[in-house]
């Protein structure tokens, strides 16, 4: 039973630049997912003219009935997020370990082109890694 | 329960002199028409919009989240496109949201009914709270003869 449902990298002009989904049902093709990011995107910016006090940064958490929605910000504007069972512990440490492994595969590659999708090799295995690592802790429990 | 400090339906409510007991910043009730019931705030330094846009845009992005939270739910498998607006209870609909400075907690009653409440981001689940405001509005609101059902609440 994977406590995390799917993983998306958004970069900050909204387009989606990775998505990887671990087993749930609602698995969702190209198209779909293209256009549930750059929704997620304008949300994100909508929410901050909505915040009632200066300063909001953005949204980090959405609860709804069946899922969790996690999200992380980086300084550049590339926005992170998981999609998780309700009630799951520590999606903010993974988020940022995420975000180590991004600038380490991806960033560091001279191969990959800033914005474009993310096809390399070496962040595919330690993503997928990082998230075993942080399901078999979660049901050692 | 004095969770805003004041009664809640009443026509003005008193601003509250310490906000240390305050938790709410803003209260908003739709109906499923988008007309806004309800509005009062509470403590609110930033206005970035004149009240009818700020209702609007409130409306509509509670429509779409709606629409982004079914879409995206995992544990369904067949699910209608994005942007086509779904029935109250019908998929997966989200209760809450949070930021970095608020807390925003959402819930839809079976008819269309919405009820949004923006409060501090430390406040935990605040379902329980929502469905007391929504049992006040029967009781105060639906059930008075001199209410008409679609118009603002006086």
């Amino acid at each position: 039973m994977a406590a995390i449902y799917s993983l998306y990298i958004i970069n900050n002009s909204g387009g989606l630049i990775f998505y990887k989904d671990y087993g749930s049902k609602g698995r969702m093709d190209t198209n779909d997912s293209l256009r549930v990011a750059s929704l997620w995107h304008s949300m994100h910016a909508i929410l901050q003219q909505l915040s009632p006090i200066n300063g909001c940064s953005g949204i980090e958490l959405l609860e709804a009935d069946t899922f969790d929605l996690h999200c992380f910000q980086s300084l550049t504007g590339t926005k992170f997020f998981v999609v998780c069972e309700t009630g799951t512990q520590h999606m903010e440490a993974l988020l940022k370990v995420i975000y180590e492994l991004y600038t380490d595969y991806v960033l560091k590659n001279p191969f990959y082109e800033m914005e474009m999708p993310i096809r390399c090799e070496l962040f595919d295995i330690n993503l997928t890694q990082a998230i075993q690592k942080d399901r078999v802790a979660l049901l050692g429990r | 329960m004095q969770f805003f400090g004041g009664s809640e339906i009443s026509p003005s409510p008193p601003t509250p002199t310490t906000t240390t007991g305050n938790n709410a910043h803003m209260i908003y009730i739709f109906n499923r028409n988008g007309v806004c019931l309800l509005y009062r705030e509470w403590n609110r330094p930033l206005h970035t919009l004149n009240p009818q846009q700020d209702h609007k845009l409130m409306f509509g992005l509670l429509f779409s989240l709606k629409s982004l939270a079914s879409k995206m739910d995992p544990t369904s498998a067949d699910k209608g496109n994005l942007g086509v607006p779904q029935l109250p209870g019908q998929g997966c609909s989200f209760h809450s949201f949070r930021t970095n400075t608020y807390k925003l907690s959402f819930m839809e009653t079976p008819s269309g009914i919405k009820f949004i409440l923006v409060t501090n981001p430390r406040t935990s689940d605040l379902r329980e709270t929502l469905k007391y405001i929504y049992n006040l509005y029967v009781e105060y609101v639906a059930k008075n003869p001199l209410y008409t059902p679609g118009t603002p609440m006086r």
